[in-house]
Parts: structure tokens; C-alpha cells; sequence
């Protein structure tokens, strides 16, 4: 039951773009077209579910004070040092940042050799989901949540996922934004809001649409 | 504990570094060879002037053959010839443009104070401009941002195209919500100055260098390349010869001959070639 609530809270509860207003220049770049928002949002499905894994294993390992620190087993136990004192928590951000580039070169390359079509049609947006902050967010927020649940695979499992989850979150919003824009290319919006500013108006509106869910599985 | 964070970061880095060596090889494409050898005859700037996303946009479609050797404008011939030779075709070469500002109101006075955002975009939108002239330059230097090359400076408080820097990309060309930049050919030297459609009593009261339509240097051209209409002289470049005589006759020196400066900082190129075959500047019809 627990996994279908993280599931459902971090999927629409808490959605990365329309309550935590995070991966918003994918959600206006890539939003023009059903298509594209389909391609872009699988790629986003996948970064994020994989940099949910990775980083799951680079924090619990090697930035987590405690028993299972990697430094506390080969430095710290023979000399009799406090597992506490291995705690690296502070370098978060800038070694996830590491881990989501270098992850998503990675596919960047695997797709171009795998499936030619797909790189071509997700072009300049795969690299940029190396700066799309939902990725970094949902690592971030993984560490937060997580990280003190003592059972291995039950932290893995969870942190997996909210990483899905927030991925299908952004998929799902980002397809409802291509339909309403490609539907809103067609009605005579006034000039000065032709575009990208009709866009977050409409965003706005789907946030506060989405603020229905607020609440939801609360106690 | 020092040492921890330094491995942590470092070794991360050396394993991804050595991950991303292994999967490139890994899962290495084979593309045609060409690619990278345009890629680096291109000047890398990725301007966007071409049309295409970036310079490897242009090389890939280069290589499609959905472009002319010489469609990139920064490179210029240099580039073109490159390319051609990489590509094995023929290339017409174009002739190297210019951005010029058709304004000289360096002190014309401002209607009212203008507190929002300082940017031409957004003064213009407002009310028209905060500048005495709707015509002029608004001095807020939306050019001197767009231009990816670093050729435009405010001098003074006016921008300035230095020639020897501009590529002719025409970022300015678009940036500027007065369409005060022109791109022309660099051997081009004659530029009338001013865009004013106001007539001669509305341009002097707020301008002393702009144009006021008195139609002298109509009469001082030997070429029938210079017109009055709607109140501002303007030149058909096909039928100038960049001589200077209707620079020399303007009351208000809206028109200007750069052949002096352009031949002082040696930027001048020499007059070789047959100027009907080069390239006509696309972008200034546009803009009228």
C-alpha cells in the first residue's frame, strides 16, 4: 500500500511540474506537440527511475554516515572512528549533478546507437534533461525521504518508485499541455499572449486544477 | 576528514570519466567522417544566422545537401571554400556584410522617464518609446546583448558595430524593435543614417542629424541611386557605387560615407570582383 500512495502522491499529489514547479523549461520547450511530449516524457520516465537507483546507491554508500559507509568500513571501523563522522550529506547536490550528467550521456549514446529514430526525435531535449531539475529534485527528495528507512530494499524500492512515479507525473502533465496547446493554436488568442505566455497561463490553470488533489491520502 | 569528500568527488569523476570512455566505444556510431571535418571548418559560434539549430545542424544538413556551402554568413568565404572542398562542390561565394545602425541621435532627448525594464523591447512597447523620436535609437543596447560576437559596444551611451568583429549574422538585424540595423555589403560605404518617416520640422525639433527629406543628395547622385520617399532618402545599393557625393551635399550629415574609416582600420576589401554575382542582402527587404 505504501508504494501506491509514494506512487500517487509524487504522481499527482505532489507533481514535479504543477505542485513543486520543477522541470518547467521542458514542460514549455517540449510541450507543442502530442509527439514529442510522448518521446520526451518516456526519456524523462527513464533518466529519472535510473537517476533514482543510482543515486540511491551513491548516497547510501558513500555520502551516508553510519554502518554502511564505504569510507567508516575501510578507514573508519579498524581505527575506531564514529560511524556519525562519515557523514558527507553536504556534497549531495554537486555529486547527483555528477551522476545525472555522466547517466545521461550514457543513454544519450545508447539511444543514438539502439534507436537512431527516437535520438533524432528527442534531439536537443535528452541532453537537456541533464538540467532538468525534476531529475535532481526527485534524487534530492529520495535522500530526504528515504535515506533512514534501515531495510535496504525497502529504501531502494521506495526511492525507485518516487522516481518513476515523479517521471510519469511529468509525462502525464506534459502530454495534457501538448493537447491544450496544440488545441489553443487554433483559437484567435490576442497577439501579445500568442505562444510561450498563453502557455503558462494555461499552466497555471492546470496547477490549480491539480491543487484538487491536495490533501488526498491524508489521514 | 578531509580526505573522504576529495575521494568521493575525484573518484566519481574518474569512474564516470572512464564509464563514459568505455560506452563510447562501446556503443560508437559510424558517422561519415565529413561531419567532423565541417564541423570544425565552421566558426562554432552557433549564431543560429544560418537558419539551423547550431553549427552541427548545419553540418548535418550541409552534408544532406538542404544547404549551400555558403550558408553560413559568419564564416564568410574562408568558410565557404572550406566546406566546398570538404564537399566537393562549388560555391559561390559571398560577399562579406555588414550591420549598420541607421541612427546617429546619440543625444536626442527622452518624452518622458522611463522606469520599467531596460530594454528596447519592452520601451518600445510601451507608449511608443520614451524617445523624443519614434524613429530612433532607444539606446537600451538590446544589440549589444544579441550580438554573439561582442562587435557591438555603447559608446558613449550609442551603440557602435565595430566592423572588423561584425559577421554579418544579423542577430542585431532582429533584435533591434526599431529595425534600425541594415545588413549590406562591406564595400557598400554610403548609409543614410536615419529611418525617420517625420517631416522636416518634426525631425529638426528633436534631431539634428536626421534625415529631412530636402532632397539634395537626389539631385548630387550621378547614378539614380538615391530616392525620397515618405520623407526619408534612401539608397538602391544595386545601382550605388559608394562614390559620396550625396554624403558630401546632406545639410545634416545623415548620410555618411564610412570609406575613410572603413580604409583606416584596413576592413575595406578590395574591389576585385564583379559585384552583381554576390549575394544581395535578404534581410533589409525584409525589414522595410
Amino acid at each position: 500500500m505504501d508504494y501506491v500512495l509514494i506512487f500517487i502522491s509524487i504522481a499527482f499529489v505532489n507533481n514535479f511540474i504543477l505542485s513543486k514547479f520543477l522541470g518547467l523549461c521542458p514542460f514549455i520547450g517540449v510541450s507543442k506537440k502530442r509527439s514529442e511530449a510522448v518521446g520526451m516524457g518516456l526519456a524523462v520516465i527513464f533518466v529519472m527511475t535510473m537517476a533514482s537507483q543510482v543515486t540511491w546507491v551513491v548516497n547510501r554508500y558513500l555520502l551516508l554516515g553510519g554502518e554502511q559507509n564505504l569510507f567508516y568500513a575501510i578507514f573508519g571501523r579498524s581505527k575506531g572512528i564514529s560511524p556519525e563522522s562519515f557523514d558527507f550529506q553536504y556534497l549531495k547536490t554537486i555529486v547527483f549533478i555528477l551522476v545525472i550528467a555522466t547517466l545521461v550521456q550514457i543513454v544519450e549514446m545508447f539511444l543514438m546507437k539502439a534507436a537512431p529514430p527516437l535520438y533524432k526525435a528527442l534531439g536537443i531535449y535528452l541532453p537537456l534533461i541533464t538540467t532538468n531539475c525534476a531529475v535532481l529534485g526527485v534524487s534530492l527528495l529520495n535522500a530526504k525521504d528515504f535515506m533512514n528507512i534501515q531495510s535496504v530494499s525497502e529504501s531502494f524500492l521506495k526511492s525507485t518508485v518516487q522516481g518513476f512515479g515523479g517521471g510519469v507525473g511529468f509525462t502525464v502533465v506534459l502530454y495534457l499541455m501538448s493537447g491544450i496547446r496544440e488545441r489553443i493554436e487554433k483559437y484567435p488568442i490576442p497577439k501579445a499572449l500568442r505562444g510561450v505566455p498563453i502557455a503558462f497561463i494555461s499552466a497555471a490553470l492546470m496547477a490549480l486544477a491539480f491543487m484538487g488533489f491536495a490533501g488526498m491520502g491524508s489521514k | 576528514m578531509l580526505v573522504p569528500p576529495i575521494m568521493i568527488l575525484g573518484g566519481l569523476g574518474l569512474l564516470f570519466g572512464g564509464g563514459l570512455y568505455f560506452f563510447s566505444r562501446l556503443f560508437h556510431v559510424e558517422q561519415d567522417p565529413r561531419l567532423e571535418e565541417i564541423l570544425s571548418a565552421l566558426p562554432g559560434a552557433n549564431c543560429g544566422a544560418c537558419g539551423f539549430p547550431g553549427c552541427s545542424g548545419l553540418a548535418s544538413a550541409l552534408l544532406e545537401g538542404k544547404a549551400e556551402a555558403s550558408a553560413c554568413l559568419v564564416g564568410g568565404e574562408e568558410v565557404a571554400l572550406r566546406i566546398a572542398k570538404i564537399l566537393g562542390v562549388e560555391v559561390k561565394v559571398r560577399e562579406k556584410q555588414v550591420a549598420v545602425l541607421r541612427c546617429r541621435g546619440s543625444v536626442v532627448e527622452r518624452r518622458f522617464d522611463y522606469t520599467g525594464i531596460k530594454t528596447c523591447m519592452a520601451a518600445h512597447a510601451l507608449a511608443g518609446g520614451d524617445l523624443a523620436c519614434p524613429w530612433g535609437c532607444l539606446r537600451y543596447g538590446d544589440c549589444v546583448l544579441a550580438c554573439p560576437f561582442g562587435a557591438i559596444k555603447m559608446i558613449g551611451g550609442f551603440p557602435w558595430v565595430d566592423e572588423a568583429k561584425c559577421t554579418g549574422c544579423g542577430n542585431c538585424v532582429k533584435a533591434c524593435p526599431r529595425g534600425l540595423f541594415i545588413l549590406e555589403l562591406l564595400q557598400k560605404t554610403v548609409h543614410v543614417l536615419c529611418r525617420s518617416r517625420e517631416k522636416a520640422k518634426d525631425v529638426l525639433k528633436v534631431c539634428k542629424v536626421g534625415c529631412i527629406a530636402c532632397g539634395k543628395c537626389v539631385e548630387a547622385c550621378k547614378f539614380n541611386a538615391i530616392h525620397v520617399n515618405n520623407y526619408i532618402a534612401e539608397i538602391d545599393y544595386e545601382k550605388c557605387t559608394s562614390c559620396g557625393a550625396c554624403a558630401k551635399v546632406c545639410p545634416t550629415h545623415a548620410i555618411l560615407n564610412f570609406r575613410g574609416e572603413r580604409k583606416e582600420r584596413g576592413i575595406l576589401p578590395s574591389p576585385k570582383r564583379n559585384t552583381k554575382e554576390s549575394v544581395l542582402s535578404q534581410t533589409s527587404e525584409g525589414m522595410e
